[in-house]
């Protein structure tokens, strides 16, 4: 079985349809990249299948005894409010929190995770800063350091590299390949950077006016590709 | 000096003093580690409505002549807090506007009940005293002081075992529950725990000041530290200090205890906002 499936999902918010009749799914191991134009509902079709909002018709399954607290995920953006203390460390840690179900404190492991993750993503230095006083790339990599506490089975990222200069870009990208291949985590991420999409990753899921499910090579043949990364089917 | 010293020894021998001395600080403490969490979240307009419900409940309470309100008052301002969380969360009505009918609702028929049945011939003292707790702290039996005593420990055992929970949920709710914590549970857990300092703090300050007790050491500390567990220490030093400086002071120079308290609570907020002017650089 499928360690996610999508049968004719429809989404949107408050009685207004976005999407409708999107059916896909994810097999361990895959590394799917949603793409699409702004406001197509990449971000929306992510928080349904976290569970964030619910669908307004179709299923969304989890397979392969893919539980919730295996999942780590990256927001497009986090609303924090202003004058949050918050120290990278802290927030990086609270990655951890769906390992620990209902023990109150982190254990040794969780706090080397943590300290794993953050040299990972070049945050040892700043790990006992204020979150709201880095800038939108530190920012970013923090977030992504607390994902990958989150993970063992799937990662979801919205947009992981946006902000991030191109040299710390590549290193995501690299990261995230390794993460794919050596530690088997299931990647789904929605991107704007059709290049890159098309070179790692193995399923596209192309949203918009037209629709495209499948493999790469695929994609690349196909006529949503064609028009989107010219650039025409830019609306 | 040594008057003011000679005066606090010889009150320190009365029993009232003493049990007014403990329940602060437990107060204080309870309110002040709670204080982030609130002013982060939507949930500092609950924590104001709750003062306002739970004026209405000793109002009721008051009438019904029980001897001890507590229980009550408690009871109906969990309820409440239930209630105001999950109108808060329904997105169709607009969660600040109700919250504002249910307190000024509650304060208001509060008033009115206690004015139709009250039996006292003091009618405004009673509702001054439970609007800024002038005198009850000093009023309290033992049995109001063991419920304090008890409940206190309940709320720094819960805060301590859910910390980190609470920290997840209070910093990025939507990453919590994407990534399987059941954050509903949790502000739920957040509601109840801020209804029960609430109905403690009432004791202390009286409903019309106690958000200044919650909010004003977390923002204290929120000035000059910048990570969560430096400003829940800072908060909780910061509004036990401020409680047990406040009580003395009233003692002493005969204020009401509540007012005193808040007093202090503003005094430490703007020197700790100098503070923070001084080591950050001047920020907006
Ligand atoms: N909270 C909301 N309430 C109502 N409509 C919304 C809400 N959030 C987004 N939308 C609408 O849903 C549509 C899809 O939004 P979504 O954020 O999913 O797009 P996206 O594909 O992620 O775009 P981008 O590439 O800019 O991130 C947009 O038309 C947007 O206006
Ligand atoms: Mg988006």
């Amino acid at each position: 079985m499928a360690l996610l499936t999508c049968q004719d999902l429809s989404l949107g918010y408050e009685g207004h349809e976005i999407l409708s009749h999107l059916s896909f799914e994810v097999n361990k191991k895959d590394y799917l990249c949603i793409v699409g134009e702004n406001g197509s509902g990449k971000t929306t079709l992510m928080k349904t299948i976290l569970g964030l909002q619910s669908p307004m018709g179709g299923s969304i399954t989890m397979g392969d005894g893919l539980k919730q607290t295996e999942i780590g995920y990256l927001p497009q953006q986090t609303v924090v409010q202003r004058d949050f203390p918050a120290s990278v460390r802290e927030i990086v840690l609270s990655g951890c929190q769906n390992r620990c179900g209902l023990r109150p404190f982190y254990n040794k492991e969780e706090k080397q995770l943590a300290e794993e993750n953050m040299e990972r993503l070049g945050l040892t230095s700043l790990k006992k800063r204020c979150y709201r006083e880095l800038s939108g790339g530190q920012q970013q990599r923090v977030l992504l350091a607390r994902a990958l506490c989150a993970t063992q089975k799937i990662l979801l990222l919205d947009e992981p590299v946006s902000g991030l200069d191109p040299k710390v870009t590549q290193e995501m990208y690299h990261l995230i390949e390794e993460l794919n291949k050596k530690d088997g985590i299931t990647i789904i991420m929605i991107s704007h950077d059709i290049e890159a999409a098309v070179r790692y990753a193995d399923h596209i899921l192309h949203i918009g006016k037209t629709v495209f499910f499948g493999k790469t090579e695929g994609y690349l043949k196909s006529e949503a590709a064609y028009g989107f990364m010219r650039g025409d089917g830019i609306a | 000096m040594t008057e003011v010293f000679g005066k606090i020894v010889l009150y320190w021998q009365y029993p009232f003093v003493r049990y007014a001395l403990i329940v602060g600080v437990l107060i204080a403490l309870c309110s002040s580690l709670l204080g982030v969490t609130l002013v982060l979240k939507r949930f500092s307009f609950i924590g104001d409505g709750l003062s306002h419900v739970a004026f209405g409940a000793i109002a009721i309470a008051t009438v019904l002549d029980l001897t001890n309100k507590m229980p009550l008052v408690m009871v109906i301002t969990i309820l409440c807090a239930v209630l105001l969380l999950r109108m808060g969360q329904n997105t169709k009505v607009k969660g600040d506007a109700a919250i504002a009918m249910v307190s000024v609702g509650a304060l208001g028929i509060g008033y009115l009940i206690m004015n139709i049945y009250s039996t006292s011939s003091n009618l405004s003292g009673d509702v001054c005293s439970t609007l800024f707790g002038s005198t009850s702290i000093l009023t309290l039996t033992q049995t109001e002081v063991w419920i304090c005593v008890v409940l206190s420990v309940v709320v720094v055992a819960v805060f301590i075992l859910f910390y980190h929970k609470i920290f997840s949920v209070t910093f990025d709710e939507n990453f919590a529950k994407a990534t399987g914590t059941n954050a509903d549970a949790y502000n739920l857990l957040i509601a109840v725990v801020i209804a029960v300092i609430i109905v403690l703090a009432m004791n202390l300050v009286g409903s019309l000041l106690i958000s200044a007790l919650v909010i004003f050491p977390a923002l204290s500390a929120m000035r000059v530290f910048k990570n969560f567990k430096s400003v829940t220490y800072c908060s909780a030093i910061l509004s036990v200090s401020c409680a047990l400086l406040g009580i003395l002071i009233s003692i002493v120079g005969e204020t009401p205890v509540g007012s005193t308290i808040v007093a202090v609570d503003i005094a430490v907020f703007a020197l700790f906002c100098l503070i923070g002017m001084f080591r950050g650089g001047v920020k907006a």
